[in-house]
């Protein structure tokens, strides 16, 4: 077999909001089945490549592919019906239809004959929200909404889901389990995903491949086994050095596990 | 006590003209936060139209409804997409000038067309005798626009609750952003809006002909009065603009009884306006507000 050409293949993507650039020069590839995460900084330029790949953003220069189209420059919805899910970055509900109604207009694409076995499958995955089903979305907790969020992308039965920092304002035990439900969907359902975290530790031991962006531009890829293991990593893009002792010390240990 | 009840029943079919036009302002609010200050025009024009159809093209009176208010989405639908999705971006400022030129422009056309005089059509009900019940009478033409308010109100509750494309249709006032990530064409939904908004001022033009007679200008005070029914309803909420128009229709049908022989000038005309400031000053966000500000 010749090696497949990635599901996703975004080329030297240049995105600006008004005159500031938000990405300058962005390049990575997505295979098929795989989980590939970016990783970097407040301001870096994570959600710009997101909102450039889902269509929310025109790129100025550069193109994305997506199953052999390019796809730079439609409409979000247009994008969406092709299979990409985007769980956007701060829990971007419909605070005023109930949890289960945000969850059918996640599959507002699909054939509504299967909408009542996927929301199904989303309680499987999240109880929590069979529990709050008839409640209105805003009424959710933060972590409740982030639920919601991830499980209305799910619903559209995606090829590739784009997670826009998932885990934050998570805790700690909810960051467990939704780094278990994205490794699930990947693993049984063969989804795709691109996975943006400011929780790198969370990140790299669910992804096969990661990114680093700085200022707009990667400054560094390699499989996640790797990336873990590169001193500059876990001191400049993690923020090891701000963190306690302990922590590093785990970090350590982390790495010879590996 | 007779009067009160056929004073109550006209005020509610004025209201009801007044909240159809509103529930025009709120749909296209909601989808796009633009106000279109040609909503009262736009009814006019639905009303002549359905005036040419049946008095000079001699249609049936049905077919003609029907088929103005299918035109008359169509126009809204037209207007969005050639006007309107131009604005987008546009200051709210700019937004407002263009809905303001867009009403001057469609009572000029209207005067042009059909003149300046006042038209009325005759409708399968115009002749049949008022109902009586003891002593209280009421005109048929009073009891269709209260009838035909409340199925379309039915009908509009269960296509926003029941129908995927409603609920999309609330998902994209609420979260715009959202709603095209999960794939709802946004453009759609609000060419739908004006669609819609665009029907029910026609479908207001229609029931108000037998009641009052249409003039191109017929649609300018009653386009205010009826913005101000959507205020008092919290300019966000369907249900708070509908009954925003009967709070009107009623204000204004009772003050001209009761007071304005009283005092011997016109009070009822002002009342509206009056009831509109009470609003603004002791509930600013409205009777129905919809809650909190949408994300965008
Ligand atoms: N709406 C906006 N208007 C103007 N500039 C913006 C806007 N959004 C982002 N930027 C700029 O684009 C750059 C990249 O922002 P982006 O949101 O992609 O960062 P990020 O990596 O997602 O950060 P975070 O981790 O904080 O979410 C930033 O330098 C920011 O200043
Ligand atoms: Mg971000």
């Amino acid at each position: 077999m010749i090696a497949a050409e990635p599901l996703l293949e975004v080329h030297n993507i240049e995105t600006y909001y008004g005159l500031i650039a938000g990405v300058r020069g962005v390049s990575l590839e997505v295979p098929e089945g795989s989980i590939v995460t970016i990783l970097g900084a407040n301001g870096a330029g994570k959600t710009t490549v997101l909102k450039t790949i889902c269509g929310a953003m025109v790129p100025n220069k550069g193109s994305v592919r997506f199953a052999g189209q390019d796809i730079a420059g439609r409409d979000p919805d247009r994008i969406t019906r092709l299979g990409i899910a985007h769980v956007p970055e701060g829990r971007e509900v419909f605070p005023f239809l109930t949890t289960e109604e945000n969850l059918k207009m996640g599959a507002f694409t699909c054939n509504s004959s299967t909408v009542k076995t996927e929301i199904y499958r989303i309680y499987e995955y999240f109880p929590m929200l069979k529990e709050h089903r008839k409640l209105a979305a805003g009424y959710l907790s933060g972590g409740q909404q982030q639920m919601l969020a991830v499980g209305r992308a799910l619903m559209l039965r995606p090829k590739l889901m784009l997670l826009d920092e998932p885990s934050l304002g998570l805790s700690p035990k909810l960051v467990h389990s939704i780094s278990e439900v994205i490794e699930s969907i990947n693993q049984d359902q063969g989804v795709t995903v691109l996975l943006v975290e400011q929780n790198a530790q969370m990140a790299l031991n669910i992804a096969d491949y990661g990114y680093i962006l700085d200022n707009g531009r990667v400054v560094m890829e390699d499989s996640t086994t790797r990336l873990s293991k590169t001193a500059d990593v876990q001191e400049f893009y993690l923020g090891k050095k701000a963190i306690s002792v302990r922590g590093k010390r785990r970090w350590k240990q982390r790495k010879t596990w590996r | 006590m007779d009067t009160f009840f056929q004073l109550l029943l006209s005020g509610i079919a004025q209201g009801c003209v007044y909240g159809l036009v509103a529930i025009g302002f709120v749909l296209i609010y909601k989808a796009t936060e633009m106000v279109n200050f040609a909503q009262g025009d736009i009814m006019m024009l639905g009303a002549f139209i359905t005036i040419t159809l049946i008095n000079h093209l001699d249609w049936n009176y049905f077919l003609a409804v029907v088929t103005a208010i299918g035109a008359m989405g169509l126009f809204g639908l037209a207007l969005e997409r050639v006007l309107l999705r131009r604005m987008i971006g546009e200051s709210p400022f700019a937004v407002l000038m263009v809905t303001i030129g867009l009403g001057f422009v469609l009572r000029s056309v209207a005067g042009m067309i059909w003149g300046h005089d006042s038209q009325s059509i005759l409708t399968p009900y115009t002749d049949l005798p008022p109902l009586r019940f003891g002593e209280v009478v009421f005109p048929v033409a009073d009891v269709v626009v209260v009838g035909a308010t409340v199925v379309l109100c039915g009908l509009t509750f269960l296509f926003f609750r029941y129908t995927r494309f409603g609920v999309a249709m609330q998902a994209t006032s609420q979260n715009q952003l959202a709603a095209s990530y999960v794939g709802i064409s946004v453009k759609r939904v609000v060419g739908v809006s004006w669609a819609l908004a665009a029907a029910f001022a026609a479908i207001a033009g229609i029931l108000l002909l037998p009641l009052k007679s249409a003039y191109p200008h017929v649609g300018l005070v009653l386009g205010i009065k009826a913005f101000a029914a959507a205020i008092v309803g919290g300019f966000g909420s369907l249900p708070g603009a509908m009954i925003g128009g009967l709070a009107i229709g009623l204000v204004e049908i009772f003050t001209k009884y009761w007071i304005d022989d009283i005092v011997q000038f016109s009070v009822s005309e002002t009342s509206v306006y009056i009831l509109l400031l009470l609003m603004l000053i002791v509930r600013p966000s409205g009777i129905f507000t919809s809650m909190q500000r949408k994300k965008v």
